[in-house]
C-alpha cells in the first residue's frame, strides 16, 4: 500500500520536473532567440505556467486528498475563486517580503514581481491543490510533526527547498564574477527552480528511506 | 565577591582577545623602514663621476641648475579635471557644466598661447591619498606606508631626506605659507613662514586669505628662493559641500586669479608649480585609492621656454613622486637619497631652440643621476633590512649596471650615440620603474610568525569563550580559581619574560610581553578546564549550536574572506539579519508556540479562540516579525557607498543639512529629524512608564522627566545653528559660534550628570510604606492585594517580591500585637531593565549629536528595531523559574548583526575615507589646538556609536525574558472565566516576579552574566578572527590594502569599543543588583525598627 503510494508520488514528481525542463525547450520552437538568461522574464511566465498546469492537473488526475464532502459547482467554483485569491495574495506578500529583504524598491518591480510568480507556483500551487485554501491546514503541514500523509510529507519537503534554493540564489549576486545570471532575480529565480527540483528528486527518496520510521496520524 | 570575579574574568578573556590582536597587527601592518641618510652635494651617488665637471659652477651641485628659484603653489585635492583644459564643445554634444569644470581658465591659456613654456600633467598619486602621506612623499620621493595613515593627527618631523632639508643646507631661503602640517614635518627650516591651522575642514578662507594676504608682498620683496603656498580652501570646500557645489567654482575661480597673479609677477629664472597633492571622490572625500582620489593635477610653467615639442592632446600621465628629482635637478641640488621617482626628461631636454641630439644626451644624464641615486638607495636599503626581494634587487642591478656601462660607453665615443642613446634612455627607464615597483610590491612586508602567532591566540580566546560560555551555567563552575591562577601564571610569565629580555639587554616589546602573558594564563586555565570538565563531559556538547543559526554564522564569517562581500557588508547584513528574524518566527511556528494564529484565521475560525491559548499568539510574533523587517528595510534606505561600487549611489540623507540649498525642503528636514528625536525621548518615557518606573521619585528618574527634554531641546537648537549658520545675519555671526560651541557640550554634560546619578540611585522603584494599613489587615499577606489606589491600576503592575513576603510573614506573625507593618514597592520588576534602558537613551543623545541631523531618525529605527527583536526573541526564550538561565546563541548572534547593520546604516563603511571628521568639531567649532586625543575620542565615537550602544545593551538580552512575563500574565487574564486560567496558581498570576526572579537566584544570575558576556565576546571574536585569517591568507591579494586591511582595523577597534562597552553594561547591571540589596537591606531595618 505504501509502497504504491511512494511510486505514484515518484511518479507525479518526474512528471513535475519534466514539465520544467519542457519549460527550457518548447518556448525555443516557438519564439526566437530564446534563451534563460536573455529573455529571463518570459522564462519565468512559462515555466511557472508550465508547473502551474502540470500541478493542476496531477491533483485532478491522481486525487491524493479524498476529502471533499460537498460537491456542488457553487461550492468548487467558490474554492477556486477563494484559491485564485490566495494564490494573487500569496505573489503580493512574496513581492513584499522580498522588497523588506532588500530588493529594489520601485525599479525592476516587474522582475521582483515574476520572481514572487514563479516562488507561489513552486510553493503556493502545490499547498492549494493538496490543501486547498485553508491556512490552518498549511500552517500545520509546516509544523512539527503536522503532516498527515506521505503527500503532505513531500510538499513540506519541497516547499522548504524551494525556499531554501531562492534564499541561496540570493548570496552569488554581491560577487564581483560579472556573469549574466548574477544580475537580479536572475540567480534568485534559478536558484528556486534548482531547489525545487532537488525537492521533487529528494522527498520520494527520502520518504521511501525513512518508510519504516514515518507514521502517519490518518494511515 | 561573586560580581567582581566574574567582571574580571570578562576583562581577562578581553585582554587575551587584545593580545592576540596586537600580536596580529604588528605582523600585518606594513612597515618601510626609514633610512636617516642623506645625500650631499660633494659625493656623487655611487661610484663615477658627475656630468660636465659641473661641481666648479657656482650654485651646482649634481647638475648645473636651470632655475634659481621656483615658486610652488600646492592647492589641496586640486583634482585633475578641475585643471584639464575645457575645449570649446562640439555642436550637438550637449555642454557639461559642472561647478569644477573649465574654473582654471589661465591654466588652459597659457597652454594655449605659449606651449612650449608651460606643461600639464595628470599625476598618479600613490594611496594612502592624505595630505600628510602627500606631503612626505612630495619632498622625500618615498612612499610613505599604510600605518602612517592613522598619524595625519599628530604628524611627526620627516627623519628622511627631503628637498626642503637639501634645500636649507644649500643655503636657499625657503618661503612657506599656508596649511600648518608643514610646522610639524619641517621644524624650522623655513627661513620665514605663515601657518594657518589646517585642521578645521569646515573653514573654507581663513588659510586663503591668509596665504594672499601675504603671497604677493613677498614675492615682490624677492627675499626669498623658494616660495611654497599651501591652499586648503578646495579641500575643505570638498570636505564641506562636496565637488558639486557652487561654492567650489568660486573657490576654484579664486585659485585661477592666484595663478594668474604670480605669472604676471614671475621672473626668467623662475619656475612655477601648480599641483595638487591628491583627487577627492564624489563626496569631496579622500585617503583611499580610487580613481578620482589618486589623480592630480601639475602644471608647470616658466616664463622661457621649457619644452622642445607642444603638449599632447591628452596630457601625460606620471607619478606624483616624480616631482621631487626633478625640481632637485633643476635647482641644482642632490636629489634626496631616499627618493624613488624618476625624472621627468622633457624638462631636461633645453628648450624648444636645442638640437636633439644635445637634448637628448642631457636627458641621459639626468636620467643617469637619477638611477645612480636610486640604486645607492635600494643598495643601502637591502643592506639594512631583509625586505626587498634578493631575486629582483639582482635582475635590477644587472639591468643597472648595462644600463650605466652603455652609458659611459657613449659619453666616451659619441659616434654612433644617435643610435643608442634611446636604447640607454629606455634602459635607465626601464631600471627605475622596475625599482619603483618593487618598492610598492616589497613594502608590505609581513611578518608571518607573529600573524599566526596572533591569529592562534585570538583562536585560543574564541575557544576559551565557548568552553566557559558552556561551563559557567553548570553549578560547579570554580570562579575564583578559575580566575585568579590564569592571572597569576599570567603575571608570573610576563615578569619572567621581562626579566629575561632584562638580563640580556634586549629592548622589551609590549605586544610581545601582553602575548606571553596571554599564552602563560591560557595553558593553566585550559589544564584547569581539561580537569575540572572536559574529562566529564563529551566535547560534543562543546557545539551548541542550532543547525540554522551555526549555517548563518559560517555565512556571516565566509563573508570576510571575499572581497566583494566585505564591500557589500552593508546590503548583506540587513538580508542575513531578515532571515535570523524570518527564521526566529519559522522556529517559533515550527516548535508549535504560534499555533492557532487567531488574527490570520479570523473569518472561518474565529471559534478555535477558545482552544489552551500559547504563551504568544502566532499573529504577535508575525508582527514583531515583519516590524523588524520593515525596520531594517527603512534603515537600509541609509546607506553610504563605498567607492568600488559606481553604479551605487548613496543615500542623499546622510549629508548635513547644512549643506542643502532648498530653504523649504530644508525646514521640512529639520522638522522631521526633531520630530525623530521627539519621538525616541516619547517612546523611551512611554516604555518606562508602562512598566511604572517613571513614577518613582528617585532622581534618575526626575532626570528622565526633566533632563532629557532638557537635552533634546538642546540638541534640537543645535540643530537649527549648525544647518543655518552660513545664513545667519552678521551681526549675530558672534552669538552663533558661542551657542554652537556651548549647546552640545551642555548636552554631553547633562547626559554625563545623568549617567552619574544613575550609577549614584540606581533604584527606581515607588515605595509605599504603610499607605494601606487598613485595606492590609483584611488581607492576610499584605502583598497581594491590588494596587492601593484606582489610579494606579492602569499603569503600575504591582511588584512584590516573594523573598520579602516570606521573610515577613515570620514577623509580622511576631508584631502582630504592633499592629501590621507594610510595605508596597512597585516598579521592582523591571528594574535592572530600566536602568539599562534610562544608561541607553543618556548615551545615545551625545552620539546621536555627533551625527548628521537626518540621522536621528537611524537611531529612532535602531531604538524600535532593538525593542522588536528583543520581544521576538522573548517570545522565543522560556523562562526557567529556579535557574540556570540562559540566552540562546541565536539571541546573540542576532544582536551582533544587528549592531553591524546600524554601523552601515549610520552612514559608516569600514575604510579611512568615510570617517566622519566633523564630529571633531561639534561642539569644538575653532578646532582643538594641538589636542588631538579629544577629536580622536569624538570621531571615534562617532564611528563606533552602534557598537558601544549595542554592547552596552548587551545585557536586555537576558532581561527581557522576564519583562515579558508580565505581559504574557496580563493578555491571560483578559478572556476570565477562562479554564486554563484557572488551573494557574494565583499566586503566581497575581505577582509576576519578573526580574526578581533573577534576584531569587543571585548564583544563577550572575553565571548567566558571565555566559552572556561571553557569549557575545565569541560572537565578535569570531568575526575578528575571520578578518585576521581573511587579511593573511589573501595578504597579497590586489584589494588587501583597500579592503581587507581597513576592514580588519575596523573590526578590530570596533571589538575593543564592543569589549568596553559590555563590560560598563554587566556592571551597571551588577550596580543596580548591589544597590537593590542595600535597598532590601535598608527596608528591612526600616521594619525591625
Amino acid at each position: 500500500m505504501k509502497d504504491t503510494d511512494i511510486k505514484r508520488l515518484l511518479y507525479t514528481h518526474l512528471l513535475c520536473i519534466f514539465s520544467i525542463i519542457l519549460s527550457v525547450f518548447i518556448p525555443s520552437l516557438f519564439l526566437e532567440n530564446f534563451s534563460i538568461l536573455e529573455t529571463h522574464l518570459t522564462w519565468l511566465c512559462i515555466c511557472s505556467g508550465f508547473v502551474t498546469a502540470v500541478n493542476l492537473v496531477l491533483y485532478l488526475v491522481v486525487k491524493p486528498n479524498t476529502s471533499s464532502k460537498r460537491s456542488s459547482l457553487s461550492h468548487k467554483g467558490t474554492r477556486f475563486l477563494k484559491c485564485c485569491i490566495y494564490f494573487l495574495t500569496s505573489c503580493f506578500s512574496f513581492h513584499v517580503i522580498f522588497i523588506l529583504y532588500g530588493a529594489p524598491l520601485i525599479e525592476l518591480a516587474l522582475e521582483t514581481f515574476l520572481f514572487a510568480l514563479i516562488l507561489s507556483a513552486f510553493t503556493t500551487v502545490p499547498c492549494l491543490c493538496l490543501l486547498g485554501p485553508n491556512l490552518k491546514a498549511w500552517l500545520r503541514v509546516f509544523s512539527r510533526n503536522g503532516v498527515t500523509s506521505i503527500w503532505e510529507n513531500s510538499l513540506q519537503i519541497t516547499t522548504i527547498s524551494s525556499f531554501v534554493g531562492a534564499w541561496l540564489g540570493a548570496l552569488p549576486i554581491p560577487l564581483d564574477w560579472e556573469r549574466p545570471w548574477q544580475v537580479w532575480p536572475i540567480s534568485c529565480t534559478l536558484g528556486a527552480t534548482f531547489g525545487y527540483v532537488a525537492g521533487l528528486v529528494i522527498s520520494p527518496l527520502w520518504i521511501y528511506w525513512n518508510r519504516k520510521q514515518l507514521t502517519y496520524k490518518n494511515n | 565577591m561573586q560580581k567582581a570575579s566574574v567582571l574580571l574574568f570578562l576583562a581577562w578573556v578581553c585582554f587575551l582577545f587584545y593580545a592576540g590582536i596586537a600580536l596580529f597587527t604588528s605582523g600585518f601592518l606594513l612597515t618601510r623602514l626609514e633610512l636617516t641618510n642623506h645625500s650631499s652635494c660633494q659625493e656623487p651617488p655611487g661610484p663615477g663621476s658627475l656630468p660636465w665637471g659641473s661641481q666648479g659652477k657656482p650654485g651646482a651641485c649634481w647638475m648645473a641648475s636651470r632655475f634659481s628659484r621656483v615658486v610652488l603653489v600646492l592647492i589641496d585635492a586640486l583634482r585633475f579635471d578641475f585643471a584639464q583644459p575645457q575645449h570649446s564643445h562640439v555642436p550637438g554634444e550637449p555642454l557639461v557644466s559642472l561647478p569644477f569644470l573649465g574654473k582654471l581658465s589661465s591654466l588652459q591659456r597659457i597652454l594655449e598661447i605659449q606651449p612650449h613654456h608651460a606643461r600639464l600633467y595628470r599625476s598618479q598619486v600613490d594611496p594612502p591619498t592624505t595630505t600628510m602621506q602627500r606631503l612626505k612623499a612630495l619632498t622625500t620621493g618615498s612612499l610613505p606606508t599604510f600605518i602612517d595613515a592613522g598619524s595625519n593627527f599628530a604628524s611627526h618631523a620627516i627623519v628622511e631626506d627631503n628637498l626642503i632639508k637639501q634645500l636649507t643646507s644649500a643655503g636657499r631661503r625657503v618661503v612657506f605659507m599656508g596649511d600648518d602640517t608643514w610646522k610639524d614635518l619641517f621644524p624650522g627650516a623655513f627661513s620665514k613662514a605663515f601657518f594657518f591651522p589646517s585642521f578645521n575642514v569646515r573653514d573654507l578662507d581663513t588659510v586663503d586669505n591668509g596665504i594672499l594676504e601675504h603671497l604677493y608682498p613677498t614675492m615682490d620683496s624677492g627675499e626669498w628662493d623658494v616660495l611654497i603656498a599651501h591652499f586648503l580652501g578646495v579641500d575643505h570646500c570638498g570636505h564641506k559641500h562636496g565637488p558639486h557645489h557652487p561654492e567650489m567654482a568660486k573657490k576654484l575661480s579664486q585659485m585661477d586669479q592666484v595663478i594668474q597673479g604670480l605669472v604676471e609677477r614671475l621672473e626668467n629664472d623662475t619656475l612655477l608649480v601648480v599641483a595638487g597633492d591628491h583627487g577627492m571622490t564624489t563626496n569631496g572625500d579622500h585617503g583611499g585609492d580610487s580613481e578620482l582620489e589618486v589623480s592630480a593635477a601639475l602644471f608647470l610653467y616658466s616664463p622661457t621656454a621649457l619644452f622642445p615639442s607642444t603638449p599632447p592632446e591628452e596630457p601625460d600621465v606620471i607619478p606624483q613622486v616624480s616631482l621631487v628629482p626633478t625640481l632637485a635637478l633643476l635647482l641644482g641640488l642632490p636629489i634626496p637619497f631616499g627618493n624613488i621617482g624618476e625624472v621627468m626628461t622633457e624638462l631636461f631636454s633645453g628648450g624648444e631652440d636645442s638640437q636633439p641630439h644635445s637634448s637628448a644626451l642631457a636627458q641621459a644624464s639626468a636620467l643617469h643621476l637619477n638611477a645612480r641615486q636610486v640604486s645607492r638607495f635600494l643598495h643601502t636599503y637591502s643592506a639594512a633590512t631583509q625586505d626587498l626581494q634578493a631575486k629582483e634587487l639582482h635582475q635590477l642591478q644587472n639591468l643597472f649596471s648595462k644600463a650605466s656601462a652603455d652609458y659611459q660607453w657613449l659619453l666616451q665615443s659619441p659616434k654612433g650615440a644617435e643610435a643608442t642613446l634611446p636604447t640607454v634612455i629606455a634602459e635607465l627607464q626601464q631600471f627605475l620603474r622596475g625599482a619603483r615597483a618593487m618598492c610598492i610590491e616589497s613594502w608590505a612586508r609581513f611578518s608571518l610568525v607573529r600573524m599566526a602567532g596572533g591569529a592562534a591566540l585570538l583562536a585560543a580566546s574564541c575557544f576559551i569563550c565557548l568552553l566557559a560560555s558552556q561551563w559557567a551555567i553548570s553549578p560547579g563552575f570554580p570562579f575564583r580559581p578559575l580566575l585568579l591562577i590564569p592571572v597569576a601564571w599570567g603575571l608570573v610569565g610576563a615578569i619572567a619574560y621581562a626579566g629575561l629580555l632584562g638580563t640580556i639587554e634586549l629592548k622589551l616589546d609590549l605586544v610581545l610581553l601582553g602575548a606571553v602573558a596571554a599564552v602563560s594564563s591560557f595553558l593553566p586555565f585550559l589544564w584547569k578546564a581539561w580537569a575540572g570538565w572536559g574529562s566529564k563531559r563529551p566535547l560534543a556538547t562543546l557545539f551548541p549550536f542550532p543547525g540554522p543559526v551555526l549555517l548563518l554564522l559560517l555565512f556571516r564569517l565566509a563573508v570576510f574572506f571575499s572581497d566583494s562581500f566585505v564591500v557589500a557588508e552593508a546590503r548583506a547584513t540587513p538580508f542575513l539579519l531578515g532571515s535570523f528574524v524570518l527564521l526566529l518566527v519559522v522556529q517559533l511556528h515550527w516548535e508549535g508556540q504560534l499555533l492557532p494564529p487567531k488574527l490570520l484565521t479570523m473569518p472561518r475560525l474565529g471559534t478555535s479562540a477558545t482552544t489552551n491559548p500559547p504563551r504568544h499568539n502566532g499573529a504577535y510574533a508575525l508582527r514583531l516579525g515583519i516590524g523588524l523587517l520593515l525596520c531594517t528595510r527603512l534603515a537600509g534606505l541609509f546607506h553610504r557607498c563605498p567607492e568600488e561600487t559606481p553604479v551605487c549611489h548613496s543615500s542623499p540623507w546622510l549629508s548635513p543639512l547644512a549643506s542643502m540649498v532648498g530653504g523649504r525642503a530644508k525646514n521640512l528636514w529639520y522638522g522631521t529629524c526633531v520630530a525623530a528625536l521627539v519621538a525616541l525621548l516619547a517612546a523611551v518615557r512611554l516604555w518606562l512608564r508602562r512598566y511604572g518606573n517613571l513614577k518613582s521619585p528617585e532622581p534618575p528618574m526626575l532626570f528622565v522627566r526633566w533632563g532629557l527634554p532638557l537635552m533634546a531641546l538642546g540638541t534640537a537648537a543645535y540643530w537649527a545653528l549648525a544647518s543655518g549658520a552660513d545664513e545667519a545675519p552678521p551681526r549675530l555671526r558672534a552669538l552663533v559660534s558661542g551657542a554652537s560651541m556651548v549647546l552640545p557640550r551642555a548636552v554631553a554634560g547633562l547626559a554625563a550628570s545623568g549617567l552619574a546619578l544613575l550609577l549614584w540611585k540606581p533604584v527606581t522603584v515607588l515605595v509605599k510604606a504603610g499607605a494601606g494599613a487598613p485595606r492590609t489587615r483584611t488581607v492576610l499577606t499584605p502583598f497581594s492585594g491590588p494596587p492601593t489606589s484606582q489610579a494606579d491600576l492602569d499603569y503600575v503592575v504591582p511588584q512584590i517580591y516573594r523573598h520579602m513576603q516570606e521573610e515577613f510573614r515570620g514577623r509580622l506573625e511576631r508584631t502582630k500585637s504592633q499592629g501590621p507593618l507594610t510595605v508596597a514597592a512597585y516598579q521592582l520588576g523591571s528594574v535592572y531593565s530600566a536602568a539599562m534602558v534610562t544608561a541607553l537613551t543618556l548615551l545615545a543623545f551625545p552620539l546621536l549629536l555627533l551625527h548628521a541631523e537626518r540621522i536621528s531618525l537611524v537611531f529612532l529605527l535602531l531604538f524600535l528595531q532593538s525593542f522588536l527583536l528583543l520581544h521576538l526573541l522573548a517570545a522565543g526564550i522560556p523562562i526557567t523559574t529556579p535557574g540556570p538561565f540562559t540566552v540562546p546563541w541565536q539571541a546573540v548572534s542576532a544582536w551582533a548583526l544587528m549592531a553591524t547593520q546600524t554601523f552601515y546604516s549610520t552612514g559608516h563603511q569600514p575604510v579611512f575615507p568615510a570617517i566622519h571628521w566633523h564630529a571633531a568639531f561639534v561642539g569644538f567649532p575653532e578646532g582643538h589646538g594641538s589636542c588631538t586625543w579629544l577629536p580622536a575620542l569624538l570621531v571615534g565615537a562617532n564611528t563606533f556609536a552602534s557598537h558601544l550602544l549595542f554592547a552596552v545593551g548587551c545585557p536586555l538580552l537576558l532581561l527581557w525574558p522576564f519583562l515579558c512575563e508580565s505581559q504574557g500574565l496580563r493578555k491571560r487574564q483578559q478572556p476570565p472565566g477562562n479554564e486554563a486560567d484557572g488551573r494557574v496558581r494565583p499566586e503566581e498570576e497575581e505577582e509576576p516576579l519578573m526580574e526578581m526572579r533573577l534576584r531569587d537566584a543571585p548564583h544563577h544570575f550572575h553565571a548567566a552574566l558571565l555566559q552572556l558576556g561571553l557569549k557575545y565576546l565569541f560572537i565578535l571574536g569570531i568575526q575578528i578572527l575571520a578578518c585576521a585569517l581573511a587579511a593573511s591568507i589573501l595578504r597579497r591579494h590586489l584589494m588587501v590594502w583597500k579592503v581587507f586591511a581597513p576592514k580588519f582595523i575596523f573590526e578590530a577597534v570596533g571589538f575593543i569599543v564592543s569589549s568596553v562597552g559590555l563590560l560598563l553594561g554587566i556592571a551597571l547591571v551588577m550596580r543596580v543588583d548591589g544597590a537593590v540589596s542595600s535597598w532590601f537591606r535598608q527596608l528591612f531595618l526600616a521594619q525591625q525598627r
